[in-house]
């Protein structure tokens, strides 16, 4: 049989390389992702590089094989589509991104973009207004003192701030969910879970579709900022549409599922907490440990521009490669008592928001959002009490909680 | 085998020999080199690893990117010419010596 006949991953399923170690847990499976630890412990322990046999794919698990992938976008690219799809080979469901699924030189004039536009000094001026919502959503919250964790501040949070920062109107947010919750669904393979995100998206694409147009935007938005891009000759109109789509699937999905991510963490390590707490200073470097331990992206491809030998191992032209991100955050040669949460720990150059030239470009804002909740928290909240066992949603790529009974302890201020 | 010399915020140097290829950030995240945050890890999204390269060995480093040109506009310290990302910096085989002086503050 000759190459041009392989479809998904490029390599026939049953082929398998000689001398590379296989896998034949899916990743993908609801076993597998309601605690995948272990499973990347196996997978990194059989070698820097493995053979996935039931989708016929490569894998990297580990820190220094996941860096290799990630800082090589010649050999490694993304135009090929940042998940199992082979966009060279089969039909995407949507449009491909002009700034995921683009290599360099296409890659760097809208990336560009938006890295001015979600730079640290551009973030600085909605510090004040989110440290203001911040504050108020979690004042509100303490004096219920019980409520759903994920729902009502990981969830509510970001719709708010986020939203706003983009410029949507207030109105039909709650479409913004199952959108994201397609596309990180789509970086995987197209099985049950995919079709049934697919079915249940609905009205959402219509939605967006129209809020991400030019008249729908507020003024001094990243939206409009956008738009102004396209006015000054750096992309095209129809190009500043599409990064507004790109933002709103990208930026908030994520940033929920990582403040879950957070509460829960801190519910189940009140010690943690306590430093946190005591210390707001350390906030920051305390997300950063939640996306090493807890990370919301777990995986997402590249695919070979050309042959090439990765970790000894010599990968054909098209070949897709499964880079486990949170597998190479967990990584004990690389990381000191990886499985333990420790936010005294300083996590530099942990891999949540990937690496090189397609790392995370929201990130920072990401950040910003984390940081301020978590300080909001600090400033008010003697313990987080979860009031049951969190309730884990299950998508193909990123990972996070749906619902997270709490009950939100007051510091008491008395004598204070 | 290159070496790279940081002088630190503080004026220490600190000189470490790499295999050809080495990155400037992840050498100094790696070696424990006071002034580098990198809190980006390496996504030219932060402006955390800001350095000012000297004149020697500069001319073999590739010209300043466009997504590095608008980060380097987020850098805490003063904006020279100068100026660099250390993420985007490898140090090749050409290069014997690259000296980098960190900003005193990047954030």
């Amino acid at each position: 049989m000759s190459q041009v006949d392989y479809e998904i991953g490029k390599a026939r399923p049953d082929q398998l390389p000689p001398g590379v170690p296989v896998i034949t847990f899916d990743p993908y499976s609801d076993e597998v992702m309601s605690n995948p630890y272990p499973y990347y412990q196996e997978l990194r322990e059989a070698g820097p590089i493995v053979w996935m046999q039931k989708y016929g794919t490569y894998a990297v698990g580990s820190y220094g094989s996941v860096i290799r992938v990630l800082t090589d976008h010649e050999s490694f690219c993304s135009s090929a589509g940042v998940g199992l799809t082979n966009f060279h080979t089969e039909t995407p469901w949507r449009k491909p991104s002009i700034i995921l699924e683009v290599d360099p030189p296409e890659h760097s004039r809208t990336r560009k973009v938006f890295s001015r536009i979600l730079s640290p000094r551009s973030l600085n001026k909605l510090r004040e207004r989110f440290e203001q919502e911040a504050h108020a959503m979690v004042s509100r919250l303490v004096s219920r003192e019980v409520c759903d964790g994920v729902r009502d501040l990981a969830e509510a949070y970001p719709l708010k701030v986020f939203a706003d920062a983009v410029g949507l109107p207030p109105d039909g947010r709650e479409h913004l969910l199952p959108y994201g919750d397609m596309v990180f669904n789509a970086f995987g393979p197209q099985n049950d879970r995919f079709r049934e995100c697919l079915a249940r998206l609905g009205p959402s694409i219509a939605w967006i579709t129209e809020v991400c147009q030019r008249e729908n935007l507020s003024k001094g938005s990243f939206g409009a900022e956008l738009y102004a891009a396209a006015d000054a000759g750096e992309i095209t109109h129809e190009e500043a549409g599409m990064l507004v789509r790109t933002m709103l699937s990208a930026g908030l999905d994520t940033t929920i599922f990582t403040l879950g991510n957070a509460l829960v963490c801190f519910a189940r390590h009140p010690h943690q907490w306590a430093i946190v707490r005591d210390n707001p200073a350390i906030a920051r470097q305390a997300i950063e440990e939640v996306l090493r331990y807890d990370s919301t992206f777990h995986s997402y491809y590249r695919t070979a521009t050309r042959p090439v030998t990765l970790d000894g191992v010599q990968l054909d032209k098209n070949q897709k490669i499964l880079v486990l991100i949170a597998s190479a955050n967990r990584d004990s040669s690389h990381w000191s008592s990886a499985d333990t949460f420790d936010v005294r720990r300083k996590p530099a150059a942990n891999l949540a928001f990937g690496t090189g030239i397609h790392g995370c470009a929201g990130q920072m804002i990401a950040r910003l959002e984390a940081e301020i909740v978590l300080k909001a928290l600090a400033s008010q909240v003697e313990r987080l009490e979860a009031l049951g066992e969190p309730e884990l949603h299950f998508n193909n790529t990123v990972r996070g909680y749906s619902s997270l009974p709490l009950r939100l302890v007051a510091k008491d201020r008395k004598g204070k | 085998m290159p070496t790279i010399v940081y002088i630190e915020p503080d004026g220490q140097r600190k000189a470490i020999q790499v295999e050809a290829g080495a990155n400037v950030m992840r050498t100094a995240v790696g070696n424990g080199v006071d002034g580098i945050v990198a809190e980006c890890g390496g996504a030219a999204m932060c402006a955390t690893c800001h350095v000012y390269v000297a004149e020697e060995g500069a001319e073999l480093l590739p010209p300043v990117g466009e997504v590095e040109n608008e980060m380097l506009e987020s850098a805490a310290a003063e904006r020279r010419d100068s100026s660099r990302l250390s993420c985007q910096l490898n140090v090749t085989s050409h290069i014997e010596t690259l000296v980098v002086r960190i900003p005193d503050r990047q954030m």
